[in-house]
């Protein structure tokens, strides 16, 4: 495929500014405002009023154009394939989005009497009811804006549960597979992690962890299937152990996608787990945010919840707010959470129903072995942990041999990829595979999307063999060509704002 | 499969080739290898319904909901009704921002990385300070971050907050706290807004990290003695935190030059709509200097040049702070954010500019100080309850009247009065906080106003 993609040398908008431009008129004030205003002005001590103010001074055309054109230098879901693993990269169905739009999404404030807000309470209530049947877990709290704030809440629910067993337990067990997010959510909440191994297969080695676990492990984080696609094939020993000491564990939800309606984390002996619905769920990413990630757990865990949750008077069919949460570990969020994304969750659950999701898991486990299948005979590439097991929804590969005969690294090739219009898979995760290639290629891609990226890859990597300085200076058809990431954070050259920038022109 | 089944791509056919390139005969044998007790026999789920039913039913469940469209809204205390321009929903409503990932591979992703650069330094300029990041979830854990990098930052245990903050607020930060166990002190404020700075004083020892101060504070006056607090703060060797609402830094000095070591707010006044709580923004800055930046949480973006060429770039910066390179020694845990929401704010601060910018707050200002006038003419009413300047916000109580009542009176003739302030603090029984902006025409308040002058006079 050619790809070409957009350059605009488009220059900061303060380098836009015209003075005395202005793009957006508020309502005439009229004589008593003004008059308001003026004493309320006076009021304000001359020490506290703004002096300078340096923002930038533009027409509406210029603003809307400015930021059209930086939209045109952005690769999306939208332009073409996204193959991130552990990110699930599936299209963001429109549909949602128009239902997201309403007024009575948008403009409802959080604190506006019950009566008023009977949708928002019902809608989260539904919601709920189907995240329970979809994971097996008892109850849902919706504050968690992301799967890492999710995390945070449910290693502060590990720890309060053992608190009211009367003890403190400080250690959290964590793969070395694991998402960087876990160990950082757990050390938050005042956990010490200890790291247990990846055995031969790709999975927790079993041996090992019986050797930690003791009465002052408080529980485990697991992300199943893991971060190589492998589904952890002794977790039935796994929950024993843990158990075996009154610990609790934890399911990381960021790789759900392979699992709908096929295994539930709570059939399984899970306690809590956080689902990223931004992910697994097909809510955009929107750069980076805003996501969401609720937390669900067990019956024993459901009064550590922060407060409120919604509950239903049947008898008066009304949805009501429940604040009285004595045992909770606390708020870790204003309000609700990020409402407009659990409405786009909605809309997609009830559009795919049951049977859909479960043919969202099998199709993307079928693409990511498909996938797999193809790029473990390309030269160049080996397949760690147990090649002839099944992979999940994802999986991951090394380019060590690659880099060992060529000098090309995974970077080059995933920057090379993106001349080809493909967006590269993550890199350099899992820790555990040198020169790691993590892909996902996700249901919502045809097998002719997916056969486009693996001609990318034998591409790059053909390139690679016959002209490796090609490949490591590779991209050439970007926005701009391989950007300077060292000399972005090094202290003398890094600018993190027009600001300080400005200051170092000048000195 | 794939036919009828929304959004999924394979077709029969090539979900046939697949499986035949694999070498297996069925999806099921891609899924042998988990313990077969766990694989669900029945999957208890509603069935797949069509893109006009779901419109349908999610329609049905939303009209039960009374919106600003309906209703006239006069709430804040932590998210509050403003006007958001056609540009601001058209720019994020453009799918390569809203579908894109976090740019991990920034040579594709200049679009994203300029327009966060821009929020940051935008809100840099706005709140006189050098580092903005690029978004927290909201206020309350950008104050929970904020308290832990000034624990960090001195090696100190406590923190001292005013006690007219929101609750909800309070209690995020704290629970942010908790793991670290820090202890939150509150110093009190007295009627004319100023802080107490007798009870200030008695509380400030050698562990504390930081005083934080809200500016306008949650019952929305502004505190004449802040730059005060910002001083003994620093004598003490402690951190100064300064909260904003940035829709009120037209009007009110930056807190850069207030002395700020620390920068929190809430970005959803400039131009991010109310959500029924979120998404919202937390806004995190802090002064350059290594100390503060290393232990800065969140992504933070700045700007480089090409290897090859030295043309002007961007990317993510400071990555080394971060949990996907740090894991337990990372100073937060923050991975996905409200990118989003900051490229939203980047627009909106670029389309009002400078001269928009003043007018908003001046907007807000004539209102808030109208309907105060307006409402402490009529006798039985202390409106405000804090004897200073105000802005956006401001508590007022009716003699003998209960606040509760009001409310509902005002919510039978369709407006939300503003939030009970009963349940939030002992001593401020009976008294409401009341919210008002570029939203509400002298008309609305007017209204407003002849309801509470009625029920007080009947």
């Amino acid at each position: 495929m050619k790809f070409r993609q957009a350059r605009f040398e488009e220059p900061l908008i303060f380098e836009l500014s015209r003075s005395g431009a202005h793009g957006f008129e508020f309502p005439r004030l009229g004589p008593e405002l003004e008059r308001a205003l003026k004493d309320a002005l006076d009021e304000i001590p001359e020490e506290l009023r703004r002096k300078e103010l340096n923002l930038p001074e533009l027409s509406e055309l210029e603003v809307v154009r400015h930021f059209t054109r930086l939209s045109e230098m952005n690769y999306s879901i939208t332009t073409g394939m996204y193959p991130l693993g552990s990110c699930t990269m599936k299209y963001n169905p429109v549909l949602n989005e128009e239902i997201a739009s309403s007024s009575k999404v948008l403009h409802v404030h959080p604190l506006q009497p019950e009566e008023t807000v009977q949708g928002c309470l019902k809608l989260l209530y539904d919601l709920e009811q189907l995240l329970k049947r979809l994971t097996g877990m008892d109850r849902f709290s919706f504050q968690p804006s992301a799967g890492a704030h999710g995390e945070f809440l449910g290693c502060l629910i590990i720890r309060e549960y053992h608190r009211s067993k009367g003890r403190d337990r400080r250690i959290m067990i964590i793969p070395d597979s694991a998402h960087g997010t876990n160990p950082a959510s757990a050390t938050m909440a005042g956990f010490e992690v200890r790291v247990v191994k990846s055995n031969r297969y790709g999975c927790v080695d079993v041996e090992e962890l019986e050797s930690m676990v003791d009465e002052n492990v408080a529980g485990i984080m697991l992300t199943n299937p893991n971060t190589l696609g492998i589904f952890e094939k002794d977790i039935e020993r796994i929950v024993e152990i843990i158990h075996g000491v009154d610990g609790l564990l934890y399911y990381d939800g960021a790789n759900l996608n392979a699992l709908l309606g096929k295994v539930r984390p709570g059939d399984m002996g899970f306690d809590i787990i956080h689902l990223n619905l931004h992910k697994t769920f097909s809510t955009p990413h929107g750069g980076g945010g805003p996501g969401s990630g609720p937390i669900g757990v067990v019956e024993k865990l459901v009064d550590f919840l922060p407060p409120p949750l919604v509950e239903y008077d049947e008898e008066n069919d009304r949805y009501y707010l429940d604040y009285d949460r004595p045992k909770s570990v606390g708020r870790i969020k204003m309000f609700h959470g990020n409402f407009s994304v659990l409405v786009k969750t909605y809309a997609y659950l009830l559009r795919m129903g049951g049977e859909g999701l479960k043919r969202v898991a099998e199709a993307s486990v079928l693409a990511s072995n498909y996938l797999l299948r193809k790029i473990e005979k390309l030269r160049g590439i080996s397949v760690p942990f147990d090649p002839e097991r099944p992979r999940k929804h994802e999986f991951v590969v090394s380019l060590q041999p690659l880099y060992k005969e060529t000098g090309v690294r995974a970077v080059d090739v995933a920057k090379r990829l993106l001349d080809y219009g493909y967006h590269a898979p993550t890199i350099y995760f899992p820790l555990i595979v040198d020169e790691a290639f993590m892909i996902e290629p996700t249901e919502t891609e045809s097998k002719k999307e997916i056969d486009g990226f693996y001609e990318a890859l034998r591409n790059a990597l053909d390139e690679a063999y016959r002209d490796p300085e090609m490949v490591k200076n590779a991209p050439y058809n970007t926005a701009v060509s391989r950007v300077d990431e060292v000399r972005a954070s090094r202290p003398r050259t890094m600018i993190p704002s027009w600001r300080v920038y400005r200051r170092k022109m000048e000195s | 499969m794939g036919r009828e089944i929304p959004y999924v791509a394979p077709t029969e056919n090539e979900i046939e080739e697949m499986l035949k390139e694999i070498g297996v005969k069925d999806i099921d044998e891609l899924y042998n290898d988990i313990p077969s007790k766990y694989l669900l026999e029945r999957f208890d789920f509603p069935p797949s319904k069509s893109e006009i039913e779901v419109k349908e039913m999610i329609k049905e469940i939303l009209s039960k909901n009374k919106c600003m469209d309906e209703l006239k809204l006069f709430i804040g205390g932590g998210v509050w009704p403003h006007y958001i321009p056609s540009v601001v929903k058209e720019i994020i409503s453009r799918s390569e921002f809203l579908t894109s990932y976090t740019p991990y591979q920034p040579e594709v992703s200049q679009g994203i990385l300029q327009a966060l650069f821009e929020y940051q330094s935008l809100l840099a300029e706005l709140l006189e300070i050098d580092v903005v990041n690029a978004s927290m979830y909201d206020w309350a854990t950008a104050l929970g971050e904020a308290f832990r990098m000034a624990a960090r930052v001195t090696r100190r245990k406590k923190i001292l907050y005013p006690h007219y903050i929101s609750p909800q607020r309070r209690e995020v930060a704290s629970t942010y706290s908790s793991g670290m166990g820090l202890r939150l002190e509150d110093y009190m404020q007295l009627e004319d807004g100023s802080v107490d700075v007798e009870d200030l004083q008695n509380k400030l020892d050698r562990d504390v990290a930081a005083i934080y101060i809200e500016y306008p504070s949650y019952l929305g006056f502004i505190s004449k003695n802040i730059k005060t607090v910002g001083e003994l703060a620093h004598e003490s060797g402690a951190l100064f935190i300064v909260g904003v609402d940035p829709s009120a830094l037209g009007i009110l000095e930056a807190p850069g030059r207030l002395g700020a070591d620390i920068v929190v707010g809430e970005g959803q006044p400039l131009g991010l709509p109310m959500s029924f709580g979120g998404p919202l923004l937390g806004i995190l800055g802090c002064r350059l200097e290594p100390k503060l930046l290393h232990s800065l949480p969140g992504r933070l973006i700045g700007m480089t040049k090409t290897i090859r060429d030295g043309e002007r770039a961007y990317c993510m910066i400071l990555q080394s702070r971060e949990q996907h390179i740090k894991r337990e020694r990372a100073t937060s845990n923050i991975c996905t954010n409200q990118a989003l929401c900051a490229v939203a704010v980047a627009t909106y601060l670029s389309l009002l500019g400078r001269s928009g910018f003043i007018e908003l707050g001046k907007q807000i200002l004539a209102r808030t100080n109208y309907m105060v006038r307006k409402l402490s003419e009529i006798s039985g009413v202390k409106a405000p309850l804090f004897n200073a300047p105000h802005f956006k916000e401001f508590a007022y109580k009716v003699d003998g009247y209960s606040s509760h009542e009001l409310l509902r009176e005002l919510l039978e003739r369709g407006i939300v009065g503003g939030i009970d302030l009963s349940r939030e603090f002992n001593e401020l029984e009976n008294s409401i906080l009341t919210c008002v902006t570029e939203m509400h025409s002298k008309r609305d308040i007017d209204r407003y106003v002849s309801i509470v002058k009625e029920v007080v006079e009947r």
